[in-house]
């Protein structure tokens, strides 16, 4: 299959074309509803390629970190650099895939198809896409009726079909079977090969392991470590980290 | 009572004996209200469509007044219309006074608050799931409007049915613009009107009858769309 067609290999060359967006750089960034602060002076350095993972436990603000970063909601505090680019900037240059995903009432081609045209890419290229996540066969499926794991690969299709070049993941294979984790994070795993950043929300500890190039842990809306994968595993310097590998309950 | 069983014969027989003013009656009836019901939902839908997916001041302003619409009068809008296309009104060089074009401009006015209020609920409803995601694609409010107009394709037939069952049922504003005229603007609700001032029950309560049949049938229609699509999980 050609790698133009599903809309992969060019994220490399169009970083050429256009600035680029990465690394980033994230300086003290705090979000607060009401009185609640549920972000509290984060900061981070990302660079422009591998796969990082974002875990905590829940409610450590995870989800909402990924909103930030690609411009779906606005911070209280601080800055979100994108190598000179705001996040609202740089929207359109992300995708991401969330939890449970949302699809059109329409065919599974469709779905594809309505955001080819939307973001005015080559239509042609909705089979090819719906191949690469082993949809092809369902392409004229209503997208509503697809099991969980289907829906899924569906929705990383259409994130894929937007040339991305950061792909956030939002815990996209929590309550999937093995098989269908597995065909995500084959999936993931060769965006991140063409060159698309990945960043991902698990709290899958296999799966971090697989995946993970770099782990952000983040405990109560703090980081509360941000360390190279090889390292993080073996020996997590933060205690929250340590309790949460060891299966202790963390809040 | 004893009108009913008579009512029923007679219904019977003018439907089997393919009485053709009857037919003129009722194709006439179908004509304005279809055409009535197709111009509100083009104007309505966008509408609805603009205020579900819309953040503007006085919105809310704008929500009470297009619910409060779905009220309006029958006559009134009648009146508003004749005060129009009268030969003395604003329109009346137009000559649309007694014709079915004013009886479809009337109808339009009466069921486009009921198209853009219901649908914009509908469209809101969808809008609330989407939102996030559309936002992460980048639509712009043209894409928008027009994915949720699609997507809630099946549940906005229902909308377009009460439009179409509000227009077909009322005889005020018909009446006033149209004037009932044999041949040429009587329909299914001003001959049931005439034909009971003139004390013919029966007739009536065949008109009448034949009426509800008919918004059965369109309704059944428009329901058995909206099953097979259910279970495809179109709606």
């Amino acid at each position: 299959m050609s790698d133009a067609l599903i809309g992969l290999a060019p994220a490399a060359a169009r970083r050429a074309q256009s600035a680029a967006i990465l690394p980033l750089a994230v300086r003290d960034l705090v979000l607060r509803f009401r009185e609640a602060t549920v972000l509290d002076r984060i900061s981070f350095d990302l660079g422009g390629t591998g796969c990082t993972m974002v875990m905590g436990p829940n409610g450590s603000g995870k989800s909402l970190l990924l909103k930030l970063l690609h411009g779906l909601m606005q911070p209280s505090e601080g800055q979100i650099d994108w190598t000179g680019h705001s996040a609202t900037d740089v929207t359109a240059r992300q995708a991401l895939v969330f939890q449970k995903p949302v699809l059109l009432r329409r065919s599974v081609a469709a779905n594809i198809d309505f955001v080819l045209k939307a973001r005015g890419k080559d239509p042609g290229r909705c089979d090819a896409l719906l191949d690469h996540v082993g949809l092809g066969h369902k392409a004229l499926q209503p997208a509503r009726l697809l099991s969980g794991g289907e829906a899924q690969r569906l929705a990383l299709a259409r994130a894929l079909a937007t040339d991305p070049e950061v792909l956030f993941l939002d815990e996209p294979t929590a309550s999937l079977d093995p098989a269908s984790v597995l065909a995500i994070e084959s999936i993931v795993g060769d965006a991140r090969d063409r060159g698309v950043r990945i960043i991902f929300v698990t709290h899958d500890m296999g799966q971090a392991r697989r995946m993970a190039n770099d782990v952000l842990f983040l405990q109560r809306g703090r980081i509360a470590e941000h360390t190279r994968a090889a390292d993080f595993f073996p020996e997590p310097r933060s205690q929250a980290a340590r309790d949460y590998l060891n299966g202790r309950i963390v809040v | 009572m004893q009108n009913m069983g008579d009512a029923f014969g007679l219904a019977l027989q003018l439907v089997f004996s393919g009485d053709a003013d009857l037919l003129e009656v009722v194709m006439l009836s179908l004509q304005v209200s279809l055409t009535a019901t197709t111009v509100a939902s083009l104007i309505g839908l966008p509408i609805g469509a603009l205020v579900a997916i819309g953040r503007f001041p006085g919105r809310n302003g704008v929500l009470i007044v297009m619910n409060a619409l779905m009220g309006l009068p029958p006559v009134v809008v009648g009146l508003l219309v004749y005060l129009h296309l009268s030969r003395s009104g604003p329109l009346g060089f137009l000559g649309l006074l007694y014709t079915p074009t004013a009886m479809i401009i009337a109808q339009t006015i009466l069921i486009t608050p009921i198209v853009a209020a219901l649908s914009r609920q509908v469209l809101e409803d969808l809008h609330a799931e989407y939102a996030e995601q559309f936002r992460s694609l980048c639509l712009t409010k043209l894409q928008i409007v027009q994915a949720l107009l699609w997507d809630a394709r099946y549940s906005l037939l229902t909308v377009g049915l009460a439009g179409f069952g509000r227009a077909v049922a009322e005889v005020g504003a018909v009446i006033i613009v149209g004037g009932n005229i044999d041949h040429l603007t009587r329909v299914m609700t001003t001959a049931i009107a005439l034909e009971t001032s003139k004390g013919d029950l029966a007739l009536a309560l065949a008109l009448g009858i034949i009426l509800l049949v008919i918004a059965l049938g369109v309704n059944a229609a428009v329901q058995s769309v909206r099953m097979t699509a259910a279970k495809q999980a179109y709606v």
